[in-house]
């Protein structure tokens, strides 16, 4: 059998696998599949954030061309609620309200999108005509559209499980010592946040094809789904109580996710419901102004938090104050994501030895929020590096050294956080001194000066940040709330000529697992990257998996594969024993050749295979035939990339508009498998964090209604308004994974949105600016310049 | 209902459509060439952009019926027949222009669009104002912008070979 070249294994840039579908027109998204006989779903959604439905008036709308059949929330008798998959407890031990998500609304509508009735009909345009032939009478309620409305004394009442409109009062870490901290501190930094809420915007809105097999009494749905098998589960189990067994679910090509398609959604029920009663396949697909308001949102925080420094700007304790949005019903993970994914961040990359958070989890008459790209993250990062930026202006210092006084050293490893985390591995100062160096940070004043010349603002503004990834124990997130294990699925299947499938439960929408995790057989099992086949995205031929999201394919994924490759390699080896007539002691397994140690004596892979099914010459009565493999992997902790962000921004006065100038990421994600694609990860990230940082925001008027319902009043970054992006790896490695690998999907997004702040504060410094809020927007900027004479004009 | 007589990539096509009709629905449902996509419903997004006769066309934005006798390309339509990509879909592939892969086909049609009516060559800013009317959420047009820089030197004949991304 072929050798793999060095090329392909473990840290080449192979180029991608899936590139050759993508490129010419052929890759499988859910809306490109046809079923046979297939109607079309159109959802009618309230137009009205909060409102009573006194009735629903169907029957001319029934009567229209093309109609197969309307469903409203009364029609759907024995279906369950949308489930929630995590439950965080009060401060005083009891449970969070976790009102009834109907999957159409019954007898209220909370958001303005809430699904009020489905129309199946023979095509896309007539259910649609239909839909709007509908009457609702609608009593319309008074709605809270902010958390601060939502939490005002006598506020309208979204739920009546909730009362306040309180989800949770949630905290974390030790008051009294944090107090005291607060008490002997030689300074406190007070600094206020709003973390902007965000629409994910994946470019393919999701769809959903339901299908029923009477014969066989069999569902199938395809879905834009970042983990099939989490959606069979909690839509077979709890909304449609469909056994495993008679249930398929299929993600095919998924174009792009960033978390919004994790979660299950009510139209995923819907079809598939409506695929049953119909006896015939049902498809929806959300037009974009849908996926504005069905959609779960991201971030959309409101935070107070105070650091107390000593006199050497050393950090003493650190204490926090969040409100977190979590929209009108809790979607799938929204509880975790303010809590375990955000508040044990806080420590970051520094030696802080106490810290309280408290946080409020809010309903409001908005669509629901949850994890979008860091999810937790980028809320705790942000706030992080701000008030770091703010402290160090306050104290007198240098942003930098402030930073390095604080750090946590690299000898330090493994640190316990005062906030439940232990990271195993990191090397702060090394990032950031190889980012202050590629940034040429130390040249900055010099460009400042000649951008000033040219009548331009120019800032540097710097991040040092960290993240939790790879997720998780399933015993540490199963104490924490969770309510299913986190761990991982990969089958190594040997094939009689040696080539290779791997069935993997991770799930890629952009990622390139095909060629990624063919690396890592190409590595280790000395197959080439073109005999690897990658099969994931459907629960028929998957045995599980529990899908993408938390940069947990590789590190949690990759290591079940590398798992399952331990047993094929193990089992080789006794093959390979029985073949050459040694002990299995004495088989030496290197990328693709069993050995006898010591001699010329070996055997490849592919006859090892062949051996395996045409079990001729073989150990029958020890070893079964075949040659595949399947590894669960339940990872030990979490895994911990950080790295250094540089932003360099310039303003132009007259309009405010920033221009950035320069990007620099020096990030530790662990070993590096392809590094293009890592570089495209981080890339990717980058684009979604300066979008937050200046252009993004998800906007409702105090009625609830969306202003941002379209792409022409939700700005998405486009190709004019990023910059040229420099990424370079530093790694420290993973101790607790056998890859070394720490996950690079979610770096980008976490990292940039403070440092691009930093640096429009830095360039906006002699206007007397301590803080301003995301996203940095022309007219905000423009305002604070046009708001009076700058100091150094004064001077 | 309105007849539509159209080639698409080089292949006639005659299709009953309705008034309202969009060129992306005929493309997409009644001649199945589901490669160009849709990404949004106010002529943002990009990923519906094909070829009518030679222009580049959001083909949400036309109505079939507009279409009519049109020479149409897709994505579909741009490899040779033997299967040899075209420079910009190979300079997408070596320069890891693409992740999702779901607003590539309208990002590679605008791209030799843009690239064509500039034989003069375009600057990265350049690149970078000519892609206003696409949208990628995965890439960061950072590498998107690399690849059109690589593409069009080989469109224009200035190499004979893709530049290679290691170079
Ligand atoms: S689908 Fe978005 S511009 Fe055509
Ligand atoms: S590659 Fe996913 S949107 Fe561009």
């Amino acid at each position: 059998m072929n050798v793999v070249t060095p090329f392909e294994g473990i840290g080449a840039s192979v180029k991608r696998k899936e590139d050759l579908r993508f490129l010419s027109g052929r890759g499988q998204y859910t809306d490109d599949i046809a079923r046979p006989g297939q109607a079309y779903a159109y959802i009618l959604r309230s137009p009205h954030a909060h409102a009573r439905i006194r009735g629903i008036d169907a029957a001319a709308a029934k009567a229209m061309p093309g109609v197969v059949a309307i469903f409203t929330g009364a029609d759907m008798t024995g279906v369950g609620s949308l489930p929630c998959g995590w439950q965080i407890h009060n401060k005083d031990g009891s449970p969070m309200a976790e009102p009834p998500h109907p999957v159409i609304a019954v007898d209220k509508v909370r958001h303005v999108g809430d699904p009020v009735a489905v129309v199946v009909a023979e095509s896309k345009a007539q259910a649609k005509d239909a839909a709007e032939a509908i009457n609702v009478d609608y009593e319309v309620l008074p709605a809270v559209a902010t958390m601060e409305a939502a939490l005002a004394p006598g506020a309208p009442q979204i739920h009546e499980g909730a009362p306040g409109n309180l989800c949770y009062d949630w905290h974390i870490g030790d008051k009294a010592v944090n107090d005291a901290a607060f008490a002997n501190a030689y300074k406190v930094v007070k600094f206020e946040t709003t973390n902007n809420r965000l629409v994910p915007n994946a470019m393919e809105p999701r769809a959903a094809i339901g299908d029923f097999d009477p014969a066989t009494g069999e569902y199938t749905l395809y879905t834009t789904s970042q983990n099939p098998h989490v959606i069979r589960l909690l839509m077979g189990a709890f909304v449609l109580q469909i056994p495993e067994a008679k249930l398929r679910v299929v993600a095919p090509d998924v174009g792009g996710g960033f978390g919004s398609k994790i979660f299950h959604y009510a139209e995923e029920a819907i079809v598939t419901w409506a695929a049953g009663k119909l006896h015939r396949p049902v498809k929806w697909t959300a037009e974009r102004t849908e996926s504005f308001m069905s959609d779960a949102h991201g971030r959309d925080h409101v935070t107070t938090a105070e650091l107390a420094l000593d006199k050497d700007g050393k950090f003493l304790g650190l204490r926090v104050h969040t409100l977190a949005n979590m929209g009108a019903y809790l979607s799938t993970f929204a509880p975790s994501v303010p809590t375990y994914l955000y508040a044990t961040l806080l420590a970051g990359v520094y030696t802080t030895p106490t810290i309280y958070a408290e946080v409020k989890a809010v309903f409001t008459n908005t669509v629901p929020v949850d994890a979008y790209r860091g999810a937790g993250r980028p809320e705790a990062t942000y706030l992080l590096e701000r008030l770091v930026d703010v402290a160090a202006a306050e104290m007198g210092m240098d942003r930098v050294e402030i930073r390095r006084r604080n750090f946590i050293p690299a000898d330090a490893f493994p640190y316990q956080t005062p906030v439940a985390l232990q990271y195993d591995s990191g090397n702060y100062h090394a990032t950031l001194d190889q980012a202050l160096e590629v940034a040429d940070w130390k040249g900055f004043e010099a460009r400042r000066a000649e951008a000033r010349a040219r009548g331009k603002l120019r800032g540097i503004g710097i991040s040092t940040y960290l993240e939790a990834c790879g997720i998780a124990p399933s015993a540490v997130v199963g104490s924490l709330g969770a309510r299913a294990g986190l761990y991982e699925v990969g089958t190594i299947r040997v094939h009689p000529t040696g080539s290779v499938t791997v069935l993997t439960g991770a799930h890629s929408h952009g990622q390139g697992h095909e060629t990624t995790f063919a690396q890592l057989v190409a590595d280790r099992l000395g197959v080439p990257v073109a005999q690897v086949d990658v099969v994931h995205g459907d629960t028929a031929k998957v045995p599980f998996g529990m899908g993408t999201y938390g940069s947990r394919s590789l590190a949690v994924g990759g290591s079940a594969m590398f798992k399952a490759m331990d047993k094929i390699i193990a089992k080789g080896k006794k093959i390979a024993a029985h073949l050459m007539e040694a002990s299995v002691e004495d088989i030496e397994f290197d990328r693709g050749n069993f050995r006898v140690a010591g001699t010329d004596r070996s055997k490849s892979l592919a006859e090892i295979a062949l051996a395996a099914y045409v079990p001729h010459n073989y150990p029958i009565e020890e070893l079964e035939p075949g040659l595949e493999e399947t590894a669960f992997y339940d990872p030990k902790n979490f895994t911990y990339p950080g790295g250094c962000h540089i932003a360099e921004v310039e303003i132009d006065p007259e309009t405010g508009k920033v221009e950035m100038v320069n990007f620099t990421a020096v990030d530790d994600v662990g070993r590096v498998i392809n590094p293009m694609i890592v570089e495209g990860q981080v890339h990717g990230g980058i684009a979604q964090g300066i979008g937050q940082a200046l252009l993004e925001q998800a906007v409702y008027d105090e009625n609830g209604q969306l202003l941002s319902a379209s792409m022409m009043d939700y700005t998405m970054p486009r190709a004019d308004d990023l910059p040229s992006v420099g990424v370079a790896t530093h790694a420290t490695l993973c101790t607790h994974n056998p890859l070394g690998v720490k996950g690079c999907g979610e770096v980008g997004a976490i990292g940039s949105p403070p440092a691009v702040i930093n640096a429009v504060v830095d360039a906006l410094r002699d206007y007397g600016v301590r803080h301003i809020e995301m996203p940095a927007t022309p007219a905000k900027i423009w305002s604070i310049i046009n708001a009076g004479r700058p100091k150094m004009a004064a001077e | 209902m309105p007849q539509v007589t159209l080639t698409v990539n080089g292949k006639s096509h005659t299709v009953e459509v309705e008034g309202r009709t969009l060129l992306v629905e005929l493309l997409r449902e009644k001649l199945r060439l589901t490669g160009t996509h849709v990404g949004c419903d106010t002529s943002q997004c990009g990923a519906c952009v094909v070829h009518v006769n030679g222009d580049s066309v959001k083909s949400c934005t036309m109505l079939a019926v507009q279409a009519d006798g049109a020479e149409v390309t897709t994505i579909e339509g741009l490899a040779a027949p033997d299967g040899t990509l075209h420079p910009m879909q190979e300079a997408f592939r070596e320069y890891h222009a693409l992740q999702c892969g779901f607003c590539t086909p309208g990002m590679v049609m605008s791209a030799i669009d843009l690239v064509k009516k500039n034989p003069q060559g375009l600057s990265e800013k350049e690149i970078r104002e000519g892609l206003e009317g696409n949208l990628c959420r995965c890439t960061g047009y950072h590498n998107i912008v690399k690849a059109i820089a690589a593409a069009q030197e080989v469109m224009h004949g200035r190499r004979s070979e893709l530049a290679s991304a290691a170079e």
